[in-house]
């Protein structure tokens, strides 16, 4: 019969949890954090951690927070480990943000848009200083209440499309790619690239973002519109043969406008960059939407100079739950290559000091 | 396990995996690419040698994990433990009971048979990446066998030291068509590829990435004539078991320059050793 | 959704696949030697057993499948319990053809993805038994001999095959339950 060798190995994993489980409680005196909580006020950081984990489901992504402790890397490769199991019922149809109840939008390039602009439940202009009253819990004020229902709100993209100065996006009927399902290869077209970026990590695509603001790929960017708001999940079930809704989650779309010189074959135009993430992530959909431009570089005619032009740089190395299991894996033993590492060090300067020796 | 398919992975994706594999078969050495899955370990961990043993394991299977040699090792130990969770097969420490070998870093000692499979965990399956990053750059050098820049490198490290600097993941030619990475094992380990009886497959996870070198297959580490392929090991014997054709470890004993030497491959040592 | 055809598929499908691939895994890495991935399996006639074993195990939505007409009896069977798609021949993952067909009507990858060659299921007279074969090449520890009726012109056809290399077909020769592989990386010769 074969067995399972009981060694130092499976003792010291054992007590390893063991004393990670009793840690990650902290102070029993202390209640514990209910995932409630943590969904209903640590919002940013589940929208977060489910862009990361390419899955809506705002319960499971407080387990995870929970669960990791407040790591967010480790919360979205939890809840991606979970993903993967599920099966799949079938496709959504496209989301129309058209017709999304917004409850954020503006735009920087009109000074005002047919529906308005609206600031939303925006930190942007407050003052960052830390709110003391918060450590005793005080209820905060009021909020007020638009007294108008919310006007119909075009995207502001597709206003600059009907005057012709957007470069068109044809429509496509070619079901997506999924690259959860396949491996990526390269070139890779815009919507496996979107997919890639939809759940990069937050900080890379931030930084890479930037990059090209500083020069390194330049696209002369302007913040055509961001919204955020509800949008209705629709399904058109096998059979039934009509669409029905299943839901609505809250999203963040942003689309940048960037300066085109034109081509061989068409004049100066804007070109759009796309970004979209769950829930209210400003930061996390303008930066997609810089990289996206940015990737868009080869097929505009454009020189490719700069990292963040580089599809394929970008996308192998925008996956949080990749780079870090790369990354720390270098912790696992390694013993075996270094000693043959070792060993040849040592013979390479045993030979040298035997030829200095001569 | 309640709620998890036999093996973790659900059915599709196991098919998808096998028609990987025999694609890789037919085709040795060359990296075919499939669509990995998220694993409940982490990428870098041995998420494509999982996902290949998970693919191909059935009840009848006995399976022995290696990190490193040697069985007990923690993420062998883990790797070990998930399979006998999830799959509830038979797991054994001995390398001629085992059916299916998944390893890091290690090819064992023992010889292996025709009706053994070896997997392997690898981090960077592209053997060409130090020479050039661009994957798709690389899948083009591969398409037309232009290894050039792969042998201009050996050569440069024989003018400049002596000798080829590289002492594991040294690349190999398999059956004379394609440069391919035999994992991060030692140098020492690269013979006992050539001709092997047992089927080698080699998991990807990160890399997304799945190849073979099918039994009795051709498997030649790069060399120049003047210049033979040496594989090296530490010069002694193994401090328990005596053995002198083994790899051995180093293990520091103290802080005053004490050391000995033992076997990397665990098993191999304890069998002789008793 | 397709009608619910007459006959089962695997039983198992867990387990019955699992060890159908591992037959097929062991022909495949070693050519020319004779498995019976599924030898219980009730397909409908005229397909062979190994042929009907071999798809349940490997096929599914994500794989285009091309039939020769002959196995139209055996449509709504494989369309069940495979949901596997057909496509035209030049684009099929699986070909399941009744005679030789022709090398370039076929799916031959390309050099930089000679993996996307097609699998050719081809149903023989006979497997251990007719011409004797040479074989050589990975998988097999020296040339070896092996017997089957395969079609006419069939070493023609898997000269040029072979010297595609890397790109090519893989081909999967079955006799009722039998089954023997003959990857694109074996030399074959009459013996």
């Amino acid at each position: 019969m074969a067995y399972v060798a009981v060694k130092g190995g499976e003792r010291a994993i054992d007590a390893a949890h063991a004393w990670r489980e009793a840690a990650r409680r902290g102070d029993p005196a202390v209640p514990a954090l209910s995932t409630a909580q943590i969904a209903g006020q640590l919002g940013r950081a589940v929208e977060r951690v489910m862009a990361e984990a390419s899955l809506h489901d705002p319960v499971l992504a407080a387990l995870a927070i929970r669960q990791a402790e407040g790591d967010l890397i480790e919360a979205a490769f939890l809840l991606r480990a979970f993903r993967t199991t599920l099966p799949r019922f079938g496709a959504a149809l496209p989301l129309e943000t058209g017709r999304m109840a917004v409850r954020r939008r503006v735009s920087a390039i009109f000074k005002d848009v047919p529906g308005g602009q609206i600031l939303g439940p925006t930190t942007d202009y407050t003052h960052r200083l830390l709110d003391f009253t918060l450590l005793d819990d005080a209820p905060p004020p009021a909020a007020p209440r638009a007294s108008d229902p919310v006007e119909a709100m075009p995207r502001v993209a597709e206003l600059l499309a009907a005057e012709g100065l957007l470069r068109p996006e044809p429509a496509s009927e070619v079901t997506p790619f999924d690259l959860t399902r396949e491996a990526l290869a390269h070139p890779a077209p815009r919507d496996a690239r979107l997919q890639g970026l939809a759940r990069g990590d937050e900080g890379f695509l931030l930084g890479m973002g930037y990059s090209t603001q500083r020069g390194y790929g330049g696209s002369h960017p302007f913040a055509g519109e961001i919204r955020m708001g509800a949008v209705s999940v629709e399904l058109v079930p096998d059979e039934l043969g009509f669409p029905i809704d299943i839901g609505e989650v809250v999203l963040t779309e942003c689309q940048m406008v960037n300066q085109f010189h034109g081509g061989k074959t068409e004049p100066a135009c804007f070109t759009a960059g796309y970004g979209l993430a769950f829930g209210q992530a400003d930061r996390r959909a303008m930066a997609m939407a810089l990289l996206d431009r940015a990737m868009q570089a080869e097929e505009l005619g454009e020189a490719v100079t700069a990292p963040a032009q580089n599809p394929e740089f970008v996308l192998a190395h925008a996956d949080n739950i990749e780079a870090t299991g790369f990354v720390e894996h270098l912790k696992l033993p390694h013993y075996v290559d270094f000693q043959s590492e070792a060993e040849a060090v040592r013979r390479l300067r045993a030979a040298a000091l035997a030829k200095a020796a001569e | 396990m309640r709620g998890y398919n036999f093996a973790y992975l659900d059915e599709q994706t196991k098919r998808m995996i096998r028609r990987a594999i025999l694609k890789a078969v037919a085709i040795p050495g060359h990296q075919v690419p499939f669509g990995g899955r998220e694993m409940p370990l982490p990428y870098g961990w041995g998420t494509g040698g999982i996902q290949v043993t998970a693919a191909i394991l059935g009840p009848q299977d006995v399976l022995k994990v290696i990190d490193q040699g040697a069985d007990d090792t923690t993420n062998a130990v883990s790797i070990r433990r998930f399979f006998a969770r999830v799959a509830g097969i038979a797991t054994t420490t001995r390398t001629t009971e085992a059916s299916v070998i998944q390893t890091r870093h290690r090819i064992p000692e023992t010889k292996l048979r025709a009706d053994q499979i070896l997997v392997y965990q690898v981090p960077q399956p592209e053997p060409l990446y130090r020479l050039e990053p661009s994957r798709v750059a690389a899948r083009r050098l591969h398409a037309l066998a232009e290894y050039g820049a792969m042998h201009v490198r050996l050569y440069e490290d024989i003018a400049r030291l002596g000798a080829v600097a590289i002492s594991y993941d040294y690349p190999v030619l398999v059956n004379r068509r394609y440069i391919t990475s035999p994992s991060p094992i030692p140098a020492f380990d690269n013979p006992k590829l050539h001709r092997m009886a047992a089927l080698q497959l080699f998991g990807a996870g990160r890399e997304k990435r799945i190849y073979a070198i099918p039994p009795y297959t051709e498997v030649r580490s790069l060399d120049f004539e003047d210049h033979p392929f040496r594989p090296h090991r530490a010069d002694g014997a193994c401090a328990l078991c005596g053995a002198r054709d083994s790899y051995l470890d180093e293990v520091l004993t103290d802080d005053r320059g004490g050391r000995m030497f033992v076997c990397s491959d665990t098993d191999y040592c304890a069998g002789r050793a008793a | 959704m397709s009608a619910v055809p007459d006959l089962p598929g695997f039983p198992d499908p867990v387990t019955d696949a699992q060890a159908a691939f591992r037959a097929i895994l062991w022909a495949q890495s070693h050519p020319g030697a004779i498995v019976a991935p599924a030898p219980t399996l009730a397909v409908p006639p005229p397909l062979p057993i190994a042929a009907g074993a071999l798809l349940l195990t490997l096929a599914d939505a994500d794989t285009g499948l091309w039939l020769d007409p002959i196995f139209a009896p055996a449509r709504a069977w494989l369309r069940f319990h495979t949901g596997a798609p057909e496509v035209p021949l030049s684009r099929a993952g699986f070909v399941l053809a009744a005679g030789l067909p022709a090398l370039d009507t076929i799916g031959l990858g390309s050099d930089e993805a000679p993996q996307d060659g097609a699998s050719l299921i081809l149903p023989v007279a006979a497997l251990g038994e007719g011409t004797r074969w040479r074989l050589s090449g990975p998988g097999l520890a020296a040339s070896t001999d092996f017997a089957a009726a395969l079609p006419e012109g069939f070493a023609a056809f898997w000269a040029a095959n072979h010297a595609l290399f890397p790109r090519g077909v893989d081909v999967f020769l079955c006799a009722g339950p039998r089954l023997a592989a003959l990857p694109r990386s074996a030399a074959l010769e009459v013996a």
